[in-house]
């Protein structure tokens, strides 16, 4: 059973502090979703209005339509993960899967059953006896996610708790999230400040920005076509070409910039005039040094001045004639010994790669 | 000797200087304060009781008369047990044993608000306004509470002033002034222990208990006690020892027909010059606490190493 979570015109106040404004978004039945911001964007203030511990300053939370003002955590069809965890130390690992049972009077028996359901479900059969202590991080989130479904909420709320995990741990609960999540098909309302977790869990993702949505939308959609240039520099990295509208074609804008022209193009809601002051976007991996044959519709001269090897990808850091600074990234399998510290070179790349944007303040790394 | 001394760990750590005073101040402590005293009582308890210059003479020998009064009362009295001393302690007991449930009972709920609901300021504001009252010694406070209690005090007087008593209530004939006093007396011991015990709970805890549907009550019986039990087992160690020893509080609020174990105490060393006697006393008093204690401790599954934590 899966239920769906509409938030309609959700403020929280502290004081004169908006922590969410006007937030409106309906997240579907047995979706998984996403909300993805900084920290202190919000995030963890509409979670915890979902889940019934901060009642809205204005607006209203509906799970299954229904009205949830008023009606506390411990009455919602939510469960919610904890980031960290606040599993109980005190208890058996059966005794913590089976916590909200025993509140709710349920047989020993009947508990005993359950808990050994969901052990079975995250793999850690015959180890409900066992201390929370002796478990490893990722058996401590398994758990964690086994204690919460052992209600059958209908939403399950998850509050970064993959973050004080490390990174191949990390990568493996993402999976494992995601096949729990198809596995007992109910919703999943993530929060998170990795952009990696939320485009590899997430059916839709939500971007937060102080307080506000900045765009909702597929994982996909959020990436390629960011609405602001807030969202175009959270979400994965981008290099921003600030200049003016000197053109129009179509839905394509032509940028003038200090280092030269170029096309870009334009998100259908968010038309631009000639005159504009505007910033165009192009991600490192769209960034090609161009081989015989290539033509791409833009190209730009760059002044390499540091490189640095990241595995997969080597990047480059580079300056453009203005002074503006330029990051891109080539697979390690191509040969770049060519690039060197000091040399001039010429990139490429496409317009239907590189979104252009009304000027607006970008996401401080 | 010297050099195997001044090259142990404990000395390279703190350096000379500081590890011989650290050394010579818990030496003192424990020879001069808690073993001479305590030995020269026990030795003193199985003597007879013959004046200073009969010491060491044939009148001084070792006996465990004074063992056998506090069981047996006099060898010329009538009934077969002491029944006046005997029943005086039991009360002394039980009675301490309520005031520390009472404080419990009184601090949880404070402690708890403090720790884990009260804004910051609030929280220290309450903390002060808890310990400036024990600025005040212990004595004076007492005669505070006589003031307050006393057939004629404030409330009498405040009570039949007002017209909602045509006579005033016998507070201290009672003993309910002596049951307040001796639960205020030491409710800072209970109060300190249980804060910090559940200052120390995550938030979360409490929070995730209650998504998972846990009432209020659920959530302190299942997450919060247990998690306390440690600094409630010092508050109830605390608090019990202290007031089953309590002299001051009795002495001004206790009614004239009521004794309190350690008025009886008093009474051998000072008013009958008995020292042999309140020795012995003193130890009973010490020894049945001290079992008392552990086997609470046993009941309730608490080691000692938790609650000095």
């Amino acid at each position: 059973m899966s239920a769906d979570v509409e938030l309609s015109d959700v403020s929280v106040t502290f004081g004169s502090f908006y922590a969410a404004k006007n937030v409106n978004v309906k997240v579907n039945g047995g979706e998984f979703f996403s909300f993805l911001g900084p920290s202190g964007c919000g995030k963890t203030t509409l979670l915890r209005a979902i889940s019934g511990f901060q009642e809205p300053s204005e607006g209203k939370v509906l799970i299954d339509n229904k009205d949830m003002s008023g009606i506390g955590p411990n009455k919602r069809p939510t469960a919610l993960i904890f980031q960290n965890l606040a599993l109980f130390p005190l208890m058996s690992v059966s005794e913590n899967i089976a916590f909200s049972l025993e509140v709710r009077g349920v047989s020993k028996e009947e508990r005993k059953k359950r808990a050994d359901e969901l052990l079975e479900l995250i793999a850690l059969e015959g180890q409900g006896d066992k201390k929370v202590h002796q478990l490893s991080g990722g058996q401590k989130q398994r758990v964690a996610i086994a204690r919460a479904l052992a209600v059958e909420p209908k939403v399950l709320l998850l509050d970064e708790p993959l973050s004080a995990l490390d990174l191949k741990l990390r990568q493996r609960m993402r999976t494992e999230l995601r096949e729990i999540q198809k596995r007992v098909n109910i919703t999943f309302i993530y929060i998170t400040h990795d952009q990696g977790e939320a485009l590899t869990m997430s059916d839709r993702i939500a971007v937060m920005n102080e307080g506000e949505l900045e765009q909702i939308g597929k994982c996909d959609e959020v990436y390629n076509n960011p609405l602001t240039p807030f969202v175009a520099t959270f979400v994965g990295e981008n290099n921003p070409l600030y200049g003016k509208v000197t053109g129009i074609e179509g839905d394509k804008a032509k940028i003038e910039t200090a280092d030269g022209q170029y096309l870009a193009t334009m998100n259908e809601s968010k038309k631009l005039n000639i005159g504009d002051e505007s910033i165009a976007f192009v991600r490192p991996e769209s960034l090609f040094i161009p081989r015989d044959g290539d033509n791409f519709d833009n190209k730009i001269n760059v002044n390499i001045e540091s490189f640095e090897f990241e595995g997969n990808l080597k990047n480059f850091y580079a300056s453009l004639k203005s002074g503006a600074k330029i990051k891109f990234s080539v697979p390690n399998a191509i040969d770049t010994s060519f690039i060197t510290s000091g040399s001039s070179i010429v990139l490429g790349f496409e317009s239907s790669k590189s979104v252009i944007l009304p000027k607006a303040s970008l996401a401080i790394d | 000797m010297n050099n195997f001394l001044f090259t142990q760990p404990f000395f390279k750590k703190n350096g000379k200087a500081v590890a011989i005073y650290f050394l010579v101040a818990i030496i003192f402590w424990f020879v001069f304060l808690v073993i001479i005293p305590q030995f020269y009582m026990l030795d003193l308890s199985f003597r007879t009781n013959v004046p200073p210059l009969a010491r060491g003479g044939p009148e001084d020998y070792y006996t465990f008369e004074h063992y056998s009064h506090f069981i047996f009362g006099s060898k010329t009295a009538t009934d077969a047990f002491n029944f006046v001393d005997l029943g005086v302690f039991g009360r002394t007991i039980f009675v301490s044993m309520l005031v520390t449930i009472a404080n419990l009972l009184f601090c949880y709920p404070i402690a708890f608000y403090i720790a884990k609901i009260a804004n910051p300021s609030t929280a220290r504001l309450l903390i002060v306004s808890l310990i400036i009252p024990f600025w005040i010694n212990e004595l004076l406070r007492s005669f505070a509470l006589r003031i307050l209690f006393a057939n004629e005090g404030v409330i009498n007087n405040f009570l039949t002033g007002v017209g909602l008593l045509d006579q005033g209530i016998l507070f201290i004939t009672y003993d309910i002034g002596l049951y307040t006093g001796l639960i205020y007396a030491y409710i800072l011991l209970m109060m300190f222990p249980l804060y910090n015990a559940i200052e120390s709970l995550d938030i979360n805890q409490i929070e995730a208990a209650k998504d998972l549907g846990s009432s209020s009550f659920r959530t302190h019986w299942r997450i919060v006690i247990p998690h306390a039990k440690p600094g409630i087992v010092s508050g109830c160690t605390m608090v019990f020892m202290l007031t089953v020893g309590a002299l001051a509080t009795p002495v001004v609020l206790s009614s004239p027909n009521t004794l309190w174990f350690p008025q009886l105490i008093y009474q051998w060393f000072n008013m009958n010059d008995n020292w042999s006697r309140g020795s012995a006393y003193s130890i009973i008093l010490l020894i049945v606490s001290v079992i008392f204690v552990l086997t609470m401790m046993r009941i309730f599954k608490v080691r000692i190493g938790e609650i000095i934590k």
